[in-house]
């Protein structure tokens, strides 16, 4: 008898907690509200199938406990049932899986008038680059890093020179402008994350890897390495600050060029 | 159902073989310490990787100590914190899980449940746990080396796995840690080889493959998944150590580390990770496949009632096991791989739910219309079957490609696995071990001990679990040694981190419980009889108990019937053994 009580304790405390305790994402900042209806779709039908399935073992603990003289019923197969309960359980596994692809669709298929953004990680610290006038990013090279040049650009690319660079500062996002945002490590592997984004890629040296996303409201956001990137792992934090147009124009103006960067390192020559 | 008039469900006849030569050990060295005799070997496992287990289990003490009270114990630091965790990871699901499921159980059970006399290769068995212990010293060598043993998270990621930001990455704890995996490798292949060959040529007369017990069923299936697996993990062993010793490239590309340039290009970090995964996922089921298996058997047996749907169950194992081989990208959805392969992966991965729901299902329905004995063993597959749903339909949020992004990497994963294939397997062990250890030791585990170990575990890894998948939907990421400050973190997170952290500390603690029962029952346990739990299969058959060696006395067993004849209509008893020749009475058969 305990058991069956325990049983059903333990299925209304989950739902319970899972209505009443106050952790729950955070207010979404950007276009994926979709992979968050996913999440509910997907809360629902599961959700569905726990608690059918404990009440149900519950009630056969309840109902065919053993008393003396109980004997068991003898049934080997019943192939019509099982074949409706696979059934049943294929039409809601499609249930999640049919809109689940569909918004991946979306978030690897990156609009064309997203501009692009380039993040690059290190042991520990974020940096950023952006696109100078010309709307374009100027190729860049692990091999061409050194502390005049630490994201390792072009020199001979005319594409970068006018890149805006920002190392180890605070990233501004304009509201409402698809980024695509491409990702490069230069060490180990590292994460870009940003949980009111929900969107998160690996970044892997050796290559450039990408995700898309449109911030919807401006805001101050906390970035967090989520890839174990070593002993400093957790405090690799940086900062995103998305602000409206004029806001932003305002902070891109006081940032660096990469020509800029160039030059001040041939004026304070390394000791 | 096909039924079958008496008399026509006879043995089917196999060739006649020689019985094998057995080699009989002459002193208490081959007996006790290098025997050959699987039950031995099985034990020597068994407490084996229980030892090493408990390490694990500390070190989860550890570092659930530093999550709560995070700057408090001066002597987790970082350093000691990423240590704690990847060699905790790594001694749960490799030294622990798998050495205790196939090395374990798979040792003990399968030459009694198919009434074999012993493995087919005596003596490859016996290498088999000495190279296991080997690679278990070497693990925990790591420990007592310059640097310690290697942070780099049980997955062991490259390039960071051997740079110098990492616990042990430029000193011995990775290669240590490498070695060790490679020589449990192939001490595993010994003993592997030898559980496949014994399932398909060791077999007792009468004992066809679709009358075998679902433990088997799930035992043979992982080792012939482990046998396929393990290899991929060796190769990625191998190219490690190349790169880390030899200064090759494979999983290194052109890297500044610290601002200095370093001498590797051209390799590939994600392949590392390719090669890890097309290990690490068919490893999950390598640990959930026997413990299906293993609980298909206790519920049978304690609700009285044949397991539902026999031949639904048999075909479901062997479709996980190959499903298993083509979802392994659902771990790399946020690796930067190409997100084309997300498309592929979330529907293999989902996919793979169906075979899963069946076997739930076929549980719960075994259940239904039982006559339920709420015994130990019954109790914890009860608790698995809550444990594992849990877990289970967590995944469906993991597999599910776009609902994983936001979800990787946070606590929500932490919670998943450990639901899924750290608590729900270990539930299914205990269970097995209170439902065994009478055949092992002749005397039945104390009852109350048992109950005070079950509900703490129960109860205690639920709400250890279940609240931590909620600190991962707030976005709490995984392996921070301290979360420090943030933006979207309230503090009540901190306070369900120290909740979760008692329940850690209580859970841990009643495994001494358990511990302190398995050695007094050893000496005052009631004594079993051969059959305590009137149960069907050969294992409960045998002339002695503790069976002596070579199983069987002169003659050995002819099965008649499947694994599950409990409660037949018409039979005199609940259960009709696998040896009793189908006479008189009706007899009915699932014909395969």
């Amino acid at each position: 008898m305990a058991v069956v009580l325990i049983l059903v304790l333990l299925v209304v405390g989950s739902l319970l907690f899972h209505v009443l305790s106050p952790w729950w994402w955070t207010p979404i900042a950007s276009n994926w509200t979709y992979i968050d209806s996913t999440l509910v779709v997907t809360f629902w039908i599961t959700g569905i199938v726990f608690v059918a399935v404990v009440l149900f073992m519950a009630y056969c603990v309840y109902r065919f406990r053993h008393k003396p003289g109980n004997k068991a019923a003898y049934e080997p197969e019943n192939r019509r049932l099982e074949w409706l309960l696979a059934s049943g359980t294929a039409v809601g596994v499609a249930a999640m899986l049919a809109p689940g692809l569909i918004v991946w669709n979306q978030f690897v298929t990156v609009p064309d008038e997203a501009q692009p953004l380039e993040v690059v990680a290190q042991q520990w610290l974020w940096s950023f680059r952006l696109p100078g006038v010309d709307g374009k990013l100027g190729r860049s090279d692990t091999r061409d890093i050194t502390s005049e040049n630490p994201l390792g650009l072009n020199r001979n690319d005319a594409a970068g020179l006018d890149d805006v660079i920002v190392e180890g500062g605070e990233l501004h996002l304009p509201v409402g402008k698809p980024v695509r945002v491409l990702l490069r490590s230069i060490d180990v592997v590292h994460d870009f994350y940003v949980p009111e984004f929900r969107a998160k890629m690996d970044m892997i040296p050796g290559m450039v890897t990408y995700f898309w996303l449109t911030p919807t409201r401006t805001g101050t956001f906390d970035i967090l390495c989520a890839e174990l990137c070593g002993v400093g792992h957790p405090q690799m934090r940086g900062t995103v600050v998305v602000d409206e147009a004029a806001d932003y124009q305002t902070w891109l103006d006081q940032q660096q060029t990469f020509n800029q960067l160039l030059a001040s390192g041939e004026q304070q020559p390394a000791n | 159902m096909v039924e079958i008039p008496s008399g026509s469900a006879d043995a089917v006849p196999t060739a006649e073989v020689e019985d094998v030569e057995l080699y009989h050990p002459k002193s208490w060295w081959t007996k006790y310490v290098f025997s050959q005799d699987a039950k031995i070997i099985a034990v020597q496992y068994s407490v084996t990787a229980i030892s090493i287990g408990l390490v694990a289990l500390v070190l989860s003490w550890l570092m659930r100590l530093q999550l709560a009270f995070p700057g408090y114990f001066a002597f987790i630091d970082a350093n000691h914190y990423y240590q704690f965790i990847t060699m905790h990871g790594m001694i749960m699901v490799i030294y622990l899980l798998t050495a205790l499921f196939l090395g374990g159980f798979g040792n003990y059970l399968i030459p009694l449940m198919l009434g074999a006399r012993d493995m087919v290769f005596p003596y490859a068995n016996m290498l088999s746990y000495w190279i296991y212990l080997l690679a278990v010293l070497i693990l925990v060598a790591g420990f007592f080396v310059p640097g310690g043993p290697t942070g780099a998270g049980w997955t062991l990621y490259p390039p960071q796995a051997v740079l110098s930001g990492t616990p042990g990455g430029s000193d011995w704890g990775i290669l240590l840690m490498l070695f060790s995996l490679i020589v449990f490798i192939i001490g595993f292949t010994m003993g592997g080889l030898n559980y496949v060959v014994t399932v398909l040529q060791g077999r007792a007369r009468g004992m066809t493959l679709m009358r075998m017990p679902l433990t088997v069923w799930g035992i043979f299936t992982a080792t012939v998944m482990a046998l396929l697996a393990f290899p991929a993990l060796f190769v990625a062993c191998v190219m490690m150590l190349f790169d880390r010793l030899l200064g090759t490239s494979f999983f290194m590309p052109a890297i500044v580390e610290m601002g200095e340039q370093l001498q590797h290009g051209g390799g590939s970090p994600i392949l590392f990770q390719h090669l890890f995964w097309f290990f690490g996922h068919p490893e999950v089921y390598i640990v959930a496949l026997p413990a299906f298996g293993i609980v298909s058997d206790l519920i049978s047996t304690h609700a009285r009632k044949n397991i539902f749907g026999y031949r639904m169950m048999v075909w479901a194992i062997v479709v996980i096991g190959a499903l298993s081989f083509i979802v392994w990208a659902h771990h790399m959805y946020v690796s930067g791989m190409n997100p084309a392969f997300g498309f592929f992966f979330a529907t293999t991965t989902l996919i793979i739910a169906v075979p899963t729901a069946i076997k739930v299902y076929n549980w719960v329905l075994t259940l239904w219309r039982g006559d339920i004995h709420l015994t130990l063993p019954m109790l914890f597959a009860l608790a698995f079957i809550v444990t594992f749903v849990n877990g289970g339909l967590t995944g469906l949020f993991l597999g599910n490609v776009v609902v994983d992004v936001p979800l990787s990497d946070t606590l929500f994963v932490v919670a998943h696995f450990h639901m899924v294939m750290g608590v729900a397997p270990i539930l299914v062990i205990f269970g097995a071990i209170y439902h065994w250890y009478p055949k092992v030791t002749g005397r039945m585990l104390d009852d109350v001990l048992g109950h005070i170990h079950f509900w703490i575990t129960f109860l205690g890894t639920y709400a250890i679990f279940f609240p931590m998948h909620y600190l991962g939907l707030l976005g709490m990421p995984r392996r921070y040694h301290e979360l420090g400050d943030t933006v979207f973190v309230p503090p009540s997170a901190n306070t369900l981190n120290i909740f979760i952290t008692v329940m850690a500390l209580v859970v841990g603690a009643a495994q001494i419980v358990f511990l302190l029962n398995l050695v007094w029952s050893l000496f005052k346990g009631r004594e079993a009889g051969g059959n305590p739990w009137r149960a069907t299969t050969l294992e409960w058959q045998t002339p002695q108990t503790p069976p002596a060696h070579g199983n069987w006395g002169k003659d050995l067993p002819v099965v008649y019937r499947w694994a599950y004849d409990y409660s037949v209509p018409g039979a005199a008893d609940d259960f009709i053994p696998q040896t009793q020749p189908a006479s008189g009475g009706v007899t009915r058969e699932v014909v395969a």
